[in-house]
């Protein structure tokens, strides 16, 4: 074979293209001789961290992935629930962080791009997004372009596309100054019997490339994924894709329409890596080979070489293997949305991928090692040693402080003031069939489209938590999304998960990593909540400093008709307000302690697993059982924020009777497994009864009443003034930049 | 009544639209594609919202000049009712159904939430079922809104009726805090001169049952079914 008109390959190259001394020589040994360029750059982005999951795949392996509702777990695009009657849910979380912190819109805007690919190729049309985000801290001159330009990115992209985006959750931490999260969900639905996979099948079956055409961009895009960024990262920003909502919008279409035929043997979308993940994977989990030949594929610019068209990361495009005499059905669909169509090659038996152009052979190598023998690592890691305990007296509330003072400044931190300036640049409401979104309920609630079935999502982490103390961090990251499904009446169904770490090489690290999926692995197999897909993105650091560890959680539940689902708001006068759960007033690693005491220390609170499976499913049945008016789990900020965010988001105040002479501990400390619920008066002697009867602690608060809360003595904080510091503090902060 | 509803390959907000249609008349619309050249028999034509030939140009520029809409014009002159919403109301009035043009939104960002609009002409099919000066609670989502045409034709829109809804406070006030997107003096939709055409931002489809929480939009449909059955 020629290997004219291709660079020379030499270890230098190599590790310019991310791979080690080792992995160099295990490539050569593989192949028997020097690879050609063509065949360095496929293995190196084969193997590259986001690609392999190298350092992480032995620790994932311990996560719960089976279950009665698993139709499948992780290793396809995304993972696939049952909903009942024939219903599947299709779902998954990825990262988008480095590319959206060198160029914010179109990093966001393709990582939801990205997230839709992987849940429409499975056969789902997509019916909700989600994200998680993290920034640096605000006070960092790069932080207000950042979540400008993110936002802005994701709502270009989902509201184009027709999907609402539902719900999420931002923080602000200074460990995010040079490496910001972006997560992006994407829930989507399908038949049950109707699930498409990428294991390619039929020798001699055509391989069709459909969606836009191949250009230079983004090439490499995977190896800048797994590396440290560095000052000079910004050079980087050819390596960042462009996205199209519009074609992606004509290719959800064409493809959900194809697959109504049976045309379809195999599909997957060209992610990471582009062309040469997608055809490597879908052949080497076919056990096959495949060929292709580069003129045929679609190409936006003159004189591609194959190099670039296999490492490209163009995206809205998808490969397909169709079933033999297909072709013209498809092309016909394709046609139809004004899509390029291509056959670009075919499926042979020798197990190779051979990539033909101008009619030389540019690779030719076994897949097996490629795709099943990239390196495997046991890092070596150290736990994260166990933060001191508070002294007892940190429970006592400031004498220089009100209790109105305190809680006006923790509702108007950085991370618990209202997100409404990100989520109404969201269109949440496209299909309309959004029951609950962003600010309305602990989770986000679609009706599944025709149907009365509701289908509830959330997205969970608290990095603080995770950072003094992975193991309880990455249990309690579980829980909390446990709780919050369980909140609106949904019954939790699976994870995704979107580990988000620093540097691995570094044992500090993996140890974080190592713990937090410890601590999601005893949640996931307590809560019957297995995790059937999910993303790893390592390396989160610039010069060293490390991101806090944030594993975020995204999971959905199902809900028997989407009608029962309960929001946070109070809505009636009168209402008994009840605490479901122990209080102990844990206060370490507390936004209380953060933002009244300016302390981030302690452990983060404990995680009694029983005991949330308890009280979920106490706090479920009784919604269930049309028992509930409101219900808010409580979380970041404690008992007293989280009866605030109700009253604030029902216009209806409180009188916390049941509070008086309470300390900062009961206020404000983050102790796990708890709900505040509003009933109506007449119920509240039946929801105790039952309570009791389960096992489950029940306290009265007090009743919904008038227009402020009041407690302890003659104090009483109005609900506008709670409301205006909630909401004032990021609309003040962007317009501070003009 | 029977309606069309004119399907872009873009468009977003139709299955919105057609079950709003099918709730208030008991009848499925018919679904027409952008390229079609002709209309079937219908009472209304529905130009529904989202992103037409995806708008990175002037929002509705291009689906404008589209085959299906010289058809959907060539009804609007017979008489043949017409609802364009959100980008709907964008490429009618690109059409030249209605006068004025839509532009980005004065705070330059997509904005998603319910508003509160005042109904200030209720002699139309798709008013009739509404109070005058009424105040209702529609959803908006859209990046281009910011509806805007000289003072005079502003004068001569309000002075013939033309002005279908402005955005206001919940309790009626029409300052520009209750603006979301910079329309001049707030309007939120207007007529054509007969009043057989009718462009606006919010989105009364996405306000008709309970499982939305808002029936605010629900009179519009019931309107048009009662005037056009």
């Amino acid at each position: 074979m020629t290997t004219a008109q291709q660079p020379e390959v030499s270890l230098e190259m190599a590790r310019e293209f991310g791979l080690s001394e080792g992995e160099y020589n295990s490539a050569l040994e593989i192949l028997g001789r020097l690879p050609t360029y063509t065949e360095l750059g496929i293995i190196s982005v084969m193997w590259s961290e986001h690609c392999s999951y190298k350092s992480s795949k032995k620790w994932l392996m311990t996560l719960p992935t089976t279950g009665p509702q698993v139709i499948c777990g992780p290793g396809e695009n995304a993972g696939v629930v049952d909903a009942g009657d024939g219903d599947a849910i299709i779902f998954k979380m990825e990262s988008h962080n480095h590319p959206s912190y060198i160029e914010p819109y179109q990093g966001a805007a393709t990582g939801v791009g990205g997230i839709l690919r992987d849940v429409f190729t499975m056969g789902a049309r997509p019916i909700a997004n989600m994200n998680a985000l993290r920034f640096g801290s605000p006070d960092h001159p790069k932080t207000r372009h950042l979540v400008s330009g993110v936002v802005a990115g994701i709502g270009g992209y989902g509201n184009c596309v027709g999907v609402p985006t539902v719900g999420g959750e931002t923080n602000f931490h200074p460990a995010y100054n040079g490496n910001i999260l972006v997560n992006a969900m994407t829930v989507g639905v399908a038949k049950a019997d109707r699930i498409f996979y990428s294991a390619a099948a039929g020798v001699g079956n055509p391989v069709v490339y459909v969606g836009s055409k191949t250009g230079r961009d983004g090439i490499h895009g995977a190896t800048m994924a797994s590396a440290e960024f560095t000052e000079d990262s910004e050079e980087k920003r050819p390596t960042v894709q462009v996205g199209d909502p519009f074609t992606e919008k004509l290719l959800i279409e064409a493809c959900l329409e194809l697959m109504e035929t049976d045309a379809i043997v195999a599909i997957q979308d060209m992610g990471a890596a582009g062309l040469t993940s997608s055809s490597v994977e879908m052949a080497g989990k076919g056990g096959l080979g495949i060929e292709l030949v580069l003129d045929d594929v679609p190409m936006r610019e003159e004189g591609m070489t194959p190099y670039e068209i296999m490492l490209s990361e163009s995206q809205e495009r998808m490969l397909i293997i169709l079933k033999p005499g297909r072709e013209e059905v498809a092309r016909a669909i394709f046609e139809k949305w004004e899509l390029d169509f291509a056959v670009i090659g075919h499926l042979t038996d020798n197990g190779k991928l051979v990539i033909k152009m101008h009619g030389q052979t540019w690779c030719d190598m076994p897949i097996a090692p490629v795709s099943n023998a990239s390196p495997l690592y046991d890092r070596p890691w150290e736990p994260t040693p166990p933060a001191a305990e508070l002294e007892e007296s940190v429970r006592a509330l400031p004498g220089d402080k009100t209790l109105g003072e305190i809680l006006e400044k923790i509702v108007s931190c950085p991370d618990q003031a209202s997100k409404r300036w990100i989520w109404e640049q969201y269109d949440s409401l496209v299909n309309g069939d959004t029951r609950f979104m962003s600010g309305q309920a602990d989770a986000g609630v679609v009706r599944l489209p025709g149907q009365t079935k509701g289908i509830a999502i959330t997205t969970d982490c608290t990095p603080r938590y995770c950072l003094a103390d992975p193991v309880r961090g990455g249990a309690q990251a579980v829980a909390e999304a446990f709780r919050n499904l369980s909140a609106v009446g949904a019954l939790p169904l699976a994870v995704t998960d979107n580990m988000n770490f620093g540097n691995p090489e570094k044992p500090r690290i993996m140890g974080q990593f190592v713990g937090a999926i410890q601590g999601m692995a005893d949640a996931c197999r307590a809560l019957d909540f297995p995790v059937v897909s999910g993303n790893v993105s390592l390396y989160n650091e610039t010069n060293g400093e490390a991101i806090l560890p944030t594993p975020a959680i995204g999971a959905v539940g199902l809900l028997p008709d989407a009608m029962m689902a309960v929001g946070i708001a109070f809505r009636n006068e009168g209402d008994t307000i009840l605490l479901i759960g122990e209080t102990k007033g844990h206060l370490g690693q507390s936004l209380y302690l953060r933002e009244i005491l300016g302390r981030e220390e302690g452990p983060p609170p404990p995680v009694d697993l029983a005991v949330e499976r308890r009280n979920g499913d106490f706090v479920r049945g009784i919604i269930r059982e049309g028992l509930v008016v409101s219900s808010h789990d409580i979380q970041d900020g404690g008992l007293l924020v989280t009866v605030a965010e109700m009253a604030m988001a029902g216009g209806i105040g409180a009188n916390l009777s049941g509070l008086d002479g309470a300390d900062a501990g009961v206020l404000f400390g983050e102790d796990q497994g708890r709900y505040v619920l509003a009933v109506r008066p007449e119920n509240a002697a039946a929801v105790q009864d039952k309570a009791k009867a389960a096992g489950v602690p029940v306290t009265v608060l007090g009743k919904t009443n008038g227009t402020a809360l009041t407690s302890r003595g003659p104090e009483s904080i109005t609900i506008d003034r709670l409301k205006k510091a909630n909401e004032a503090w990021l609309p003040s902060y962007m317009a501070a930049a003009e | 009544m029977k309606a069309a509803v004119i399907v872009f390959p873009g468009s977003n907000r139709e299955r919105d639209a057609v079950a709003a249609l099918e709730a208030a008349s008991g009848t499925k619309p018919y679904l027409v594609w952008h390229r079609d050249t002709e209309l079937p028999k219908v009472d209304l034509i529905l130009v529904p919202g989202g992103f037409s030939y995806g708008d990175y140009l002037r929002s509705g520029a291009m689906a404008a000049h589209s085959p299906i809409m010289r058809e959907v014009k060539a009804r609007a002159d017979q008489g043949v009712r017409v609802l364009g919403v959100c980008n709907g109301f964008q490429i009618i009035t690109e059409a030249g159904l209605l006068p004025g043009a839509l532009m980005r939104n004065a705070a330059l960002k997509f904005v998603c939430r319910t508003v509160h609009l005042r109904v200030e002409n209720t002699d139309s099919p798709f008013t009739a079922k509404y109070r005058k000066g009424q105040i209702v609670r529609y959803p908006v989502a859209h990046g281009d809104g910011n509806y805007w045409t000289d003072e005079e034709t502003v004068k001569r829109l309000d002075g013939e009726g033309q002005v279908a809804f402005r955005y206001v406070s919940d309790d009626g006030r029409d300052d520009p805090l209750w603006n979301p997107n910079g329309s001049v003096t707030n309007i939120a939709g207007i007529f054509n001169a007969k009043r057989t055409v009718l462009g606006l931002m919010p989105h009364p489809e996405d306000a008709v049952s309970a499982f939305h929480g808002n029936t605010d939009g629900k009179p519009m449909f019931d309107g048009l079914v009662e005037a056009l059955s």
